[in-house]
């Protein structure tokens, strides 16, 4: 049925197949239409969030696709810029994974704000000492940034490179693509770091917090760190799991390395400095505010397992297994160590975002707690299934993954 | 980091604790003179709108030593580094340094609460539902009871405290029409000083040595909430009881009575 879009060198689905694939996607993405038009109609009501929690499932899960989707700028940073060229053979797939992130955080934080229509005054009265502006900023133009380096992918769609001006203008956007990912290295730097800064510079909130050098908290470094050390474990999961639906071998396993193994040297420079940021507030700041470490960790269910889950379970582990050439070269343990590690900056993100809301700061204060109600879970969950459509479409219609034919010489002889 | 200005008036709060009984008539007169937005059912205290709201404590002693306090919390009006105004990304926030007001933009503010997640005192509110009196045939009369001196707030923003700005504009066009350049003490307070049965509250220019609240200040028994993480709040409090003092910030143990020790 859609087979003249589809290039003739591969082999894909029916596309009935691939309608039923589709289906509970499809029906994820219309949960969250409901739950979204909801949240627009009727207003943020419609959630749980309250005064308390300001913030809530929404930033967590913003930040979270962010930082994850921080594989493209880093694969096309490592690509054109450090001249990895080994890397075009995922670059694709690292560049379709950060459009979703990107746009469906986008799209997100529309219905988070509680005024929508009025989320352009970022830029009109932009105040330049807040965080938020920066990220605003920054993550709208790289928004850009990312709707480039996907385009040439999408004019060498079969139907659309048979126009000529499309084929001219997709290799001619190839040719500069360094330009794009230096532009997009740079914006993105500053914006995984201004989404640390947001919250280390929180002065008045002991618990986020922390030292600052110049006019950045050191938050904002190691966010940027995180998520590069992140952004290409989340890269090869999502090429594995292509991998495991397609039954197919997409990716050369000489990139998959190279990539797990930056993933885990990044990973192991950043647990060296977190544990060290982590000491400094601990006998610096926290202290200064007439608290001690253990005074936030008596509040719920929010205890001082929370350090240790961040920094051993989900940071250093997984940094030994990423950084063990046998362990890497192990399936599933490269699996399971860039599933730990993404895991790692979700829950680190989570702690950032909910933890620090939930402890009060005012000694007579109470804890109170916070459930997201069905329409917040809609929403953010309808990311996956944007994702999952997103990704199976570009699969099917475009070249993303260019050694496919020479890794699967069963199917392609 | 932002330029704190000097400016000629700086208007404060000083909140003796030791006379405050707890009624809540400041919560009342406040939530009436600023047309704050009720619910029918306002048991949701995460989400209700409270610009001034009363916190109470108890030295937590068993009987009969229990002793209880009220901590009547208004908007701080932070004057160092105004953590709410250095965050808003719309700068719907701003902090006047020639009276020390921080002021909130409804029209402007956008509803990201990043406000709200910088403010340790929770004295910012987000407009959860639609405000009273805006849409009418569901408004139910409620309207009419509307000051027409304070706009009403519109869904999806946040609002707070404004020391009743308004009553400031209107000593200030009163004082001009009569000639004066500047305002009486007496002309401009906030509703909750002048509600107050107990005169608990007080309320004038801490520029001004003549201002009783620039006397009061100087008190032994003076002090500011979580005053440590050097906010410079704007409202004060007053109070003989040193448990009560300590209960307004976080101490490590034996802190407390070195800081009281190096005030004194």
């Amino acid at each position: 049925m859609d087979s003249p879009l589809i290039s003739e060198d591969v082999k894909r689905c029916s596309a009935w197949k691939f309608f039923f694939w589709s289906l509970p996607w499809l029906a994820l993405l219309a949960y969250g239409g409901v739950s979204a038009f909801l949240c627009l109609f009727m207003g943020l009501n419609q959630t749980n969030m309250s005064n308390i929690f300001a913030f809530a499932l929404w930033i967590v899960f913003d930040l979270s696709v962010i930082a994850l989707g921080a594989g493209a700028f880093f694969t096309g940073f490592l690509t054109y810029i450090i001249g990895r060229t080994e890397l075009k053979d995922i670059i694709n797939a690292a560049v379709i994974v950060g459009f979703i992130c990107y746009s469906g955080a986008v799209a997100m934080l529309g219905i988070d704000l509680g005024q929508p229509l009025r989320a352009w005054f970022i830029f009109w009265h932009a105040n330049v000492h807040s965080m938020l502006t920066e990220v605003s900023f920054c993550i709208t133009a790289y928004l850009g940034v990312l709707t480039i380096e996907y385009l040439p992918l999408i004019l060498e769609n079969r139907k659309a490179s048979e126009v000529r001006d499309f084929r001219l203008f997709g290799h001619n956007l190839h040719h500069i693509m360094a330009v794009f990912a230096a532009t997009g290295t740079f914006l993105s730097f500053f914006h995984q770091g201004s989404l640390g800064g947001m919250f280390g510079v929180l002065f008045a909130r002991p618990f986020a917090s922390r030292w600052e050098f110049y006019i950045w908290p050191t938050t904002f470094f190691l966010f940027i760190l995180s998520s590069v050390a992140a952004g290409p474990s989340f890269t090869i999961l999502c090429s594995k799991l292509a991998e495991l639906f397609t039954r197919k071998k997409l990716v050369p396993d000489n990139v998959v390395q190279l990539l797990a193994k930056i993933s885990g040297w990044l990973l192991a420079v950043y647990m060296v400095l977190k544990i060290a940021d982590t000491l400094a507030w601990v006998y610096g700041i926290v202290p200064k505010a007439g608290l001690t470490f253990m005074d936030f960790y008596r509040q719920g269910p929010y205890g001082v397992w929370l350090v240790g889950a961040e920094i051993i379970v989900f940071g250093i582990i997984p940094a030994i297994i990423l950084l063990t050439p046998k362990a890497r070269q192990s399936s599933g343990l490269l699996i399971l160590g860039c599933l730990m590690n993404c895991a790692g900056i979700v829950l680190n993100r989570f702690i950032f975002v909910v933890v620090t809301l939930a402890i009060p700061v005012m000694p007579f204060d109470r804890f109170w707690s916070y459930l997201p109600t069905w329409q917040e879970w809609g929403v953010a969950l309808t990311i996956i299934g944007y994702g999952f459509l997103l990704f199976s479409a570009s699969y099917r219609y475009l070249p993303v993954f260019p050694k496919e034919k020479e890794l699967n010489p069963a199917i392609y002889s | 980091m932002m330029k704190e200005e000097k400016g000629k008036y700086k208007y404060g709060m000083v909140i003796d604790l030791d006379k405050c009984s707890g009624c809540g008539t400041c919560m009342v007169a406040c939530a009436s003179e600023n047309n704050v937005s009720v619910r029918a059912d306002e048991s949701d205290k995460e989400r209700s709108i409270t610009w001034m709201q009363l916190f109470k404590i108890t030295n937590g002693k068993p009987f009969p030593d229990t002793e209880v306090s009220y901590f009547p919390r208004p908007c701080m009006h932070c004057h160092h580094h105004t953590p709410c105004v250095s965050v808003c990304p719309a700068t719907a926030t701003r902090i006047d340094y020639n009276t020390g007001i921080v002021s909130q933009i409804y029209t402007r503010c956008i509803g990201c609460r990043y406000c709200q997640a910088a403010c340790p005192y929770h004295a910012r509110y987000f407009n959860w539902w639609d405000g009273y009196g805006l849409a009418k045939p569901f408004s139910k009369g409620l309207e009419r009871a509307l000051s027409p001196e304070v706009s009403v707030r519109m869904r999806g923003v946040v609002e707070k405290c404004s020391f009743c700005h308004h009553r400031l504009m209107s000593a200030k066009s009163k004082a001009y029409a009569e000639g004066r350049r500047e305002i009486r003490e007496d002309e401009y307070i906030p509703a909750c000083a002048e509600a107050c049965p107990t005169q608990a509250i007080t309320f004038g220019d801490l520029n001004n040595p003549r201002h009783k609240v620039s006397q009061l200040i100087k008190s032994p028994r003076a002090f500011r909430l979580l005053e440590r993480l050097g906010t410079e709040p704007k409202v004060y409090y007053l109070s003989s009881k040193s448990w009560v003092r300590k209960m307004a910030d976080n101490y490590l143990p034996n802190q407390f009575q070195q800081v009281t020790k190096a005030m004194t």
